[in-house]
């Protein structure tokens, strides 16, 4: 029971580093490999409401949120939508947009630094155990993997059910068709982008109340949201969230019973497994 | 005419002087090359342990009009490089600093790994290298292939031994019984430790009941710490790497591992652990260590808050600054920038440093911090290899 519960708070916190990257490629078609930094920039901004103001991180994300929507807007607008304008082809813009996040990475990385310093960052938030069926966890991860949980079902429930998701959906599905049906695909992709920002800055946020940070770090998640988002399926969310809690119950299952030192290979084997026999990911469509 | 002469006399007097005094203002510098992380994954710990003590060590030097040549006082002029954690820009910086910016001297690079890479960089241009963060087994041999490389830090196997001696100590005292949990991250700093530490356990008796290694980069350790604690040792031991040095311990926290001796390697020594944890540290042991009744140490601990704004790390922070104090203490002494010439000084003299006196034996210093603990809000030194002024052991209290 506590290895499956482990898990899915595991699941929850990758969910929180996958989810943004997903909506920002399922949507607007740019793999940006800038997303670790956002999510860098948030975690530490959150450090510093916390100990500079003494700013809850929950109520720090009343301000890291919009900022991270914004900021993601414009770097949309400004920096990707030229590449995008200037496209032949789907390939050809994920190459270029590749490429710009990966330089605009190195970037944010810069400013983390000046802005920061490159020192260790963490603080102790909400430490405490917390008990379920009698076994202990740490309250700050039952908290992010609630935040998770919230956000995952909103983000369904929206895009499921309203309006403006349909038509989120429908740019997924495919960006030429929505633009005949009347859709302003430039608007809603950059609102797409910016929103997947601001769930990543989400995930930094609550992400830093257990995680260790320094400016240089966000790679090392970015990594590991391609991995989730290309296990569950570049164009659905429903994928990187299922992706993010059967790699998060794996890990916890193997660390358990085998032996910690080899989850990274058992994640990896699982992702060679799917890309093989599911090459387009586990919600993934096949290309027609 | 004539006074076309004069003139002609005058201003080549003048270009004279010039070049004279231009010549005279680059023998006024001495150009010192810094190469060490700013980003990548040791950045974080560069941005502690290194970085601050460059800047209150050229700060301190300048302050006094520089350092003391033959042909004069010089101040230095330090030019720094990032070598993103990468093994090959630590290289590439060396090179670039020994070719294109001509550094007179380069200051050691930062981590066990990136000081060996650049070790026979430094020796093709004869750089003297006082490593000051590099922890190795192979010391001896690694001496004998690069004459101008110097360890302060110690060897692994010390690191090992002094845990394995202080809970034998704590059992002897009857504080512990005989069982030891005991993990590692799986990469080349943690794996060398677990291989000497379990021999050394084993020799004094210990039992490890848990014994397992986790990789690099992992984001949750609550499987390790509670197949940890269902194993119920009296000891926990992990050779750990600083992002992990704070899970564990918040995890063990959480759990509610409570054993007598809880140690955690890397990071332990940071400042940011004690903020981090507060009360919680009390007790906690982890590598390094250093005397804070000593008035040297004192002195550099009060200089580095003031001139940087933050307080050094418990461990590799003084080191990696007595590294720079034995390279300026044998540049004063040489008197001028010959790198051989102070290469050889390093090697056969005795230096005066905010650790204490530092004489290298086959260019390895034999006397360092190994084990320090928490206690009342400090980071003493409990354990070393030849160094006064250990505290005694506590018990860790429950969390």
């Amino acid at each position: 029971m506590d290895v499956l519960i482990i898990g899915l708070l595991l699941g929850g916190i990758y969910a929180l580093m996958a989810m943004g990257l997903q909506l920002q490629y399922g949507v607007a078609r740019i793999m940006n490999l800038a997303n670790g930094e956002i999510l860098v920039a948030a975690a530490l901004s959150t450090f510093w409401f916390y100990t500079a103001l003494h700013v809850s991180p929950f109520l720090a994300l009343l301000a890291i949120v919009p900022a991270a929507f914004g900021l993601n807007w414009a770097i949309y607008r400004y920096l990707m939508l030229p590449l995008v304008r200037r496209a032949r082809s789907q390939g050809h813009l994920e190459v270029d947009s590749i490429l710009a996040t990966f330089g605009l990475s190195f970037i944010s990385v810069g400013v983390l630094l000046a802005v920061f310093g490159g020192h260790y960052l963490n603080y102790s938030y909400l430490a405490v155990p917390f008990r379920i069926f009698g076994e202990n966890y740490g309250l700050n991860r039952v908290a992010a993997f609630l935040g998770a949980s919230a956000i995952c079902a909103g983000l369904y429930v929206w895009l499921v059910r309203t309006r403006p998701g349909l038509t989120l959906r429908a740019i997924a599905v495919n960006p030429q068709a929505a633009g005949l049906v009347g859709i302003d695909v430039v608007k809603v992709s950059a609102f797409g982008f910016a929103l997947g920002g601001a769930v990543t800055a989400t995930g930094g946020a609550l992400l830093s109340m257990f995680l260790t940070f320094d400016a240089s770090i966000g790679v090392i998640f970015t990594l590991k949201a391609l991995v989730i988002v290309i296990l569950g399926g570049v164009s659905d969310v429903r994928g990187a969230i299922a992706a993010s809690f059967i790699l998060g119950l794996t890990e916890t299952l193997v660390a358990t019973f085998v032996d910690p030192g080899l989850t990274i290979a058992a994640a990896y084997v699982l992702f060679l497994a799917i890309l093989l026999l599911r090459p387009q990911g586990l919600f993934g469509r096949r290309p027609a | 005419m004539k006074k076309r002469g004069l003139l002609t006399v005058a201003t080549l007097a003048c270009a004279a002087s010039l070049i004279l005094s231009g010549a005279g203002n680059a023998q006024q510098v001495m150009k010192i090359g810094a190469v060490a992380p700013k980003t990548g994954p040791l950045g974080g710990g560069a941005a502690v342990t290194h970085w601050p003590n460059v800047q209150l060590w050229v700060q301190q030097v300048n302050a006094r009009g520089g350092l003391k040549l033959k042909s004069g006082q010089v101040k230095i002029e330090i030019i720094e490089y990032d070598d993103q954690t990468s093994p090959g820009e630590t290289i590439k910086a060396v090179e670039r600093l020994a070719t294109q910016d001509k550094a007179d001297f380069i200051l050691q690079p930062y981590s066990t790994g990136l000081n060996l890479a650049a070790a026979p960089t430094y020796a093709k241009y004869d750089y003297p290298q006082v490593a000051t963060t590099a922890i190795s087994d192979q010391i001896p041999a690694l001496a004998q292939r690069y004459p101008g490389l110097f360890f302060v830090l110690g060897d692994t196997t010390s690191y090992a031994r002094s845990v394995a001696d202080i809970l034998k100590k704590m059992r002897d005292e009857g504080k512990l019984g005989t069982k030891v949990a005991m993990v590692n991250v799986a990469d080349a700093f943690g794996i060398e430790l677990a291989n000497a530490a379990r021999p050394i356990f084993k020799e004094r008796g210990f039992e490890l009941v848990y014994d397992r290694s986790y990789p690099l980069g992992t984001q949750d350790l609550a499987p390790v710490v509670k197949a940890a604690k269902a194993a119920n040792p009296d000891a926990f031991v992990a050779w750990s790497y600083p992002i992990d040095t704070f899970i564990l311990t918040e995890q063990a926290k959480i759990e509610g591992l409570n054993v007598k001796a809880f140690y955690v390697a890397v990071a332990s020594a940071f400042p940011a652990f004690a903020e981090k944890f507060g009360k919680s540290a009390e007790g906690i042991l982890g590598a390094g260590g250093i005397n804070h009744d000593a008035a040297e140490t004192q002195a550099y601990v009060k200089a580095h808050r003031e001139i940087t704004g933050k307080a050094p790390d418990n461990w590799a922070s003084i080191v990696t600054y007595a590294g720079f104090q034995i390279l300026e203490q044998a540049i004063e002494a040489v008197g001028t920038k010959d790198r051989k010439a102070v290469t050889e000084y390093i090697r056969n003299n005795a230096f005066n440093t905010a650790m204490g006196p530092i004489k290298f034996e086959k260019q390895n210093n034999e006397k360092f911090w190994t084990v320090g603990q928490w206690q009342n809000g400090v980071f003493y030194g409990v354990a070393s290899t030849g160094r006064p002024g250990a505290k005694p052991i506590v018990a860790k209290p429950s969390w």
